[in-house]
């Protein structure tokens, strides 16, 4: 395109698609993604198209969000909350049911997981509900908001799904926290929490159970629980400093690592690319959570800072669960690896929580101090 | 209630902000500290186990030798096949494993119940067989669903042939998949590593004599595996060295012909070559098919073959022990002579029978033979001649001499669990009975030993063993089947040596009396009708075997009629002057030695000496006129 005619117009209108976009993060994100497609092109290449696809219908996503103001979003926070709530009751009462869980919704012509809205859901609902009670939170207020927290938390555990229930409990909590719950009510809660483990561990289901004596200690049953664990940490460990290299990891290539595209690609890709790899993809989370960290602090209403922080948090969480359990010092519970693992249902949700973060920080406090 | 400071409020957020950055990175130390401890501390630890997960050492299972005759002739050869294999440790539901296979290949109750029988003989993470020899149709129908049986594969394997099937089976014997036991002999001989891959054994006759010499050297691949076990492709590899060849004594046809001899009478036959000690043909029919326990039997034929009251699995030749009868008595006189009892022209008169103790051994001749010598004695196997003879040397003169020509030892022939019979003497009866009463010898008990009665109890190939050390003037070999073994990587021959067991302290006159007797036998006594018109001068000797039981007998009597007809011996050796060959007959139940073992021995050796092939199993001579019968 050299023509002196059509430039401006195609200019003017590529200014336009990016605007809301905050660079920062774009850049970021934009290095987790290459990644991602490398990994991937290595654990499962024949995945790359599928993933490609999701990935566009992701950034589309975002880009629509990061264009409504959050002052849009706080709107929908209520309706969307209870249509989650709702479909999470939906699924607990008609739901399909797929290797021992029920987690699906079969509408006629799609089949969704209505849990996956709820990581959105309920940052977007406890955000609006403390900025509502902006002037006066009081431990009613937290009482409260931990009642709207718990509810679908214990929908979805009951599924079972401990992967989502923890990720959205900690979404509603990082929310709470911002919102600034006094530290003592937290400590009494761990305290509580500790107490309070044997009797949670008469409520887990058995494979829930399994996943956690798994954890103590895999090599007890090195072909059965244990497997993924064993297999994951063998690869890490063997991936060394610098790893085997891209496509020359043993474990991955030759199917010793299970699940390798989705909730264990980290082990293919700490492999391959070793501590180094590691290293690198450390920095990066660090970076996009930093960013994140950062938007909040400059956020213009509580709302949006309480919504930036835990959507920020939620990235953390991901990371953090998904690292942990595939190196074994965390329980296996079927989180991916953000950004990385296959999967469209997650990385729309992921971009949507990136969207969010660009449409708070164009709507960020114009003055400054 | 105050209002809160938005300033101060947005201070308290941007702390909280500061303390959740502050635990990210806290979490994120923790991980790190993690990757360093399992990728640089552990490096080595994950990096062995990633490595023994992906390299596995796959042992190449060496072409076992084959066995050839003395000519060349193939008895026991392999062919590779397409089998298919289950890890059962692998394949999850083993039933519904099967019967998804079961859809695509045919796999019969048969395959199923073998199958069933190597499970519980084997560890769960070997790999076993479902089914043995794919068409090449059938390997590519598996192929192509292979995806669905995870612990599946198709194997190529050698399986053991014996194109003769049944033939020579218990010279051959059979091999089968190696059990504790068989560990045990390996770990013996320090052939573990060299075993690592095989799956059969030897388990009787040469298989099982010479399996470290057919075994060979294993080869080894190593192979980049999956997670499937399946190999993904070779890093290297080191050949195996085939089992070394194994050529026989024995001569296929003389074999063959010997066993079609027999006809569908059960019995033993043992040829010997005199000045070697090498066996020529050795027969015991029945036989069996060693090929049946190749792929591994099942149960049922097992059982079919062991419960059979033919015992087609006995190898009669040596470990059926049978009274020897009349084949004794030229063992007798030459222990005679040889011992200054008797001298060939001392002739006793014989009126029909001998008295000892109030007790008459009968003669089986009425009235009596008349004046009887040496000669005549063996030529028309008198029995009162050795009733007297047994009587004047006694029991342990008998069982010394005996024992010297290898009677009631084990031959040491190259096939295992060789039976040693019953050898009478008084320290024999003491050993073998219990109450003081059954252990003294009484003299009574001598004098039906002298014609092959009594406790005597020998195996073919002892008596085999001793015609022809009388053949060999006196010179035993050990007998053996092997010749050579052929070393398949030098090419070398390693030579069974001829061995001479012992050289007995024998005159040549005296064996000139008992050979010249026993060419008598054959041209004007017993065997003369069976030998009539031979082109060549054999010399024999006719055996009839009452069958009776006594505790310790090796063969019970059955409560059947036909298994109350005596057994039916015959001893020769030809020619006379030169001896090439001598063998020892046995027909159970076959009745006179005249009848049913010499035409036996007839046409072996007109096959051996004249080339002649019968047309027909031995004709049992039912009108042959016997001297001997006790």
């Amino acid at each position: 395109m050299n023509s002196g005619f059509g430039l401006p117009t195609l200019r003017g209108w590529w200014q336009k698609l990016v605007a809301p976009l905050d660079w920062p993060l774009m850049m970021i994100t934009g290095l987790l993604v290459l990644l991602a497609f490398g990994v991937m092109a290595s654990a499962s290449p024949e995945r790359i198209n599928a993933q490609l696809a999701n990935m566009a219908v992701a950034l589309v996503v975002m880009r629509v969000l990061a264009q409504i103001p959050p002052q849009r979003l706080m709107h929908l926070a209520v309706p969307v909350y209870l249509l989650g709530v709702l479909l999470l009751i939906g699924v607990a009462l008609f739901g399909d049911i797929s290797k021992g869980a029920r987690r699906w919704l079969n509408l006629g012509f799609m089949r969704i997981q209505p849990s996956e809205l709820m990581k959105i859901a309920m940052p977007l609902l406890l955000a609006w509900f403390f900025q509502k009670r902006e002037a006066m939170p009081r431990m009613a207020d937290y009482a409260i908001a931990a009642v709207m927290l718990l509810v679908p938390v214990a929908l979805i555990a009951r599924q079972p799904d401990l992967g989502t229930a923890i990720l959205v409990l900690a979404a509603g909590f990082y929310v709470i926290f911002f919102a600034g719950l006094s530290w003592k009510i937290m400590i009494g809660m761990v305290v509580a929490g500790i107490a309070a483990a044997p009797l949670a561990w008469n409520l887990l289901h058995d494979y829930q159970r399994h996943r956690i004596l798994t954890l103590i200690d895999p090599e007890k049953d090195p072909l059965g629980k244990g497997f993924h664990i064993i297999q994951s940490t063998i690869a890490i460990g063997s991936g060394g400093i610098l790893g085997k290299g891209w496509r020359s990891g043993t474990q991955a290539q030759l199917e010793f690592i299970p699940e390798r595209h989705t909730d264990f690609i980290f082990a293919v890709f700490s492999e391959e690319f070793g501590l180094f790899g590691n290293l690198i993809l450390l920095i990066l989370y660090a970076l996009l959570i930093g960013r994140g960290l950062m938007i909040a602090a400059n956020a213009a209403t509580l709302f949006s800072r309480l919504l930036a922080g835990a959507v920020t948090m939620i990235f953390f969480t991901y990371a953090f669960v998904n690292m942990g359990m595939v190196s074994g010092i965390l329980p296996v519970v079927g989180v991916p690896l953000p950004l990385v693992s296959y999967g469209g249902t997650a990385l729309v949700t992921l971009f949507v929580g990136i969207g969010i973060l660009m449409s708070i920080h164009g709507n960020r406090m114009l003055v400054q101090k | 209630m105050e209002f809160k400071n938005p300033q101060e409020e947005l201070e308290r957020f941007r702390s909280r902000l500061a303390f959740a950055g502050g635990f990210v990175l806290f979490c994120f130390a923790l991980l790190f500290v993690r990757f360093v401890w399992l990728q640089i501390v552990q490096h080595d630890y994950y990096q062995t186990r990633a490595e023994d997960n992906r390299i596995s050492l796959v042992p190449i299972v060496p072409n076992r030798g084959l066995i050839v005759d003395r000519n060349g002739a193939v008895l026991a050869r392999n062919y590779s096949a397409y089998t298919l294999e289950i890890t059962p440790s692998r394949a999850g539901n083993l039933e519904q494993t099967i019967d998804g296979l079961a859809a695509i290949i045919e796999i019969e109750a048969k395959d199923r119940r073998r199958f069933k029988k190597l499970m519980d003989e084997s560890k769960s993470f070997e790999t076993l067989p479902i089914r043995t020899r794919l068409s090449d149709e059938e390997v590519a129908k598996f192929i192509a669903h292979r995806y669905r049986f995870p612990g599946v594969e198709i194997k190529a394997r050698l399986f053991r042939q014996y194109p003769g099937g049944a033939f020579a089976s218990h010279i051959l014997g059979y091999i089968g998949r190696v059990t504790d036991a068989d560990l045990e002999k390996i770990e013996e001989k320090e052939q573990d590593a060299n075993y690592r891959g095989t799956e059969h054994f030897g388990k009787t006759g040469l298989e099982q004599r010479y399996e470290f010499d057919l075994h060979g050297v294993s080869g080894h691949e190593q192979v980049e595996v999956d997670a499937g076990g399946r190999a993904v492709r070779t890093l290297s590899r080191s050949a195996p060295v085939a089992g070394n060849q194994l050529t026989l004594t024995v001569d296929v046809e003389l074999q063959r012909i010997a066993e079609q001899a027999f006809g569908d009478r059960r019995g033993a036959m043992v040829a010997i070559e005199p000045s070697t000690g090498g066996i020529l043909a050795m027969v015991s029919v029945p036989n069996y098919d060693p090929n049946l326990f190749v792929d591994g039997i099942d149960t049922q034929s097992w059982r079919e073959l062991n419960e059979s009251a033919q015992k087609p699995m006995v190898n009669r030749a040596l470990n059926g022990a049978y009274p020897p009868g009349s084949t004794f008595k030229p063992f007798m006189a030459l222990a005679a002579l040889t011992l200054g009892k008797r001298r060939p022209e001392q002739a006793i008169a014989d009126p029909g029978g001998f008295n000892f103790g109030g007790h008459f051994f009968r003669d089986d001749k009425k009235g009596g033979h008349g004046m009887v010598d040496m000669y005549k004695s063996i030529v028309v196997s008198c029995d009162t001649y050795y009733y007297m003879l047994a009587n004047d040397m006694g029991i342990d003169n008998i069982a010394t001499f005996m024992g010297s020509l290898g009677f009631g030892q084990r031959t040491g022939i190259d096939i295992e669990g060789e039976s040693k019979g019953v050898l009478p003497s008084q320290q024999w009866k003491r050993e073998r009975f219990k109450k003081p009463e059954q252990q003294k010898w009484y003299a009574g008990e001598t004098i039906s030993i002298g014609i092959g009665q009594g406790y005597n109890a020998y195996t073919p190939i002892q008596l085999a063993q001793a015609t022809a050390t009388i053949a060999n003037q006196g010179v035993m070999f050990r007998p053996h089947l092997v010749k050579y073994v052929t070393d398949t990587r030098s090419g070398e021959k390693r030579m069974i040596e001829p061995e001479p067991l012992r050289r007995l302290d024998l005159k040549p006159e005296h064996l000139e009396v008992i050979k010249n007797a026993m060419v008598g036998v054959n041209r004007e006594g017993t065997g003369a009708r069976a030998f009539a018109g031979a082109g060549y001068v054999a010399a024999g000797k006719t055996g009839t075997a009452q069958v009776f039981s006594y505790k310790g007998a090796e063969h019970k009597t059955e409560t059947m009629q036909a298994h109350l007809r005596d057994h039916a011996l015959f001893i020769a050796f030809a020619p006379a002057d030169e001896p090439k060959i001598a063998l020892a007959v046995l027909v159970e139940n076959g009745g006179f030695g005249a009848q049913a073992a010499a035409p036996i021995a007839r046409q072996v050796l007109d096959y051996y000496l004249l080339g002649k092939k019968p047309k027909e199993p031995a004709p049992a001579d039912e009108d042959a006129v016997e001297g001997d019968a006790e």
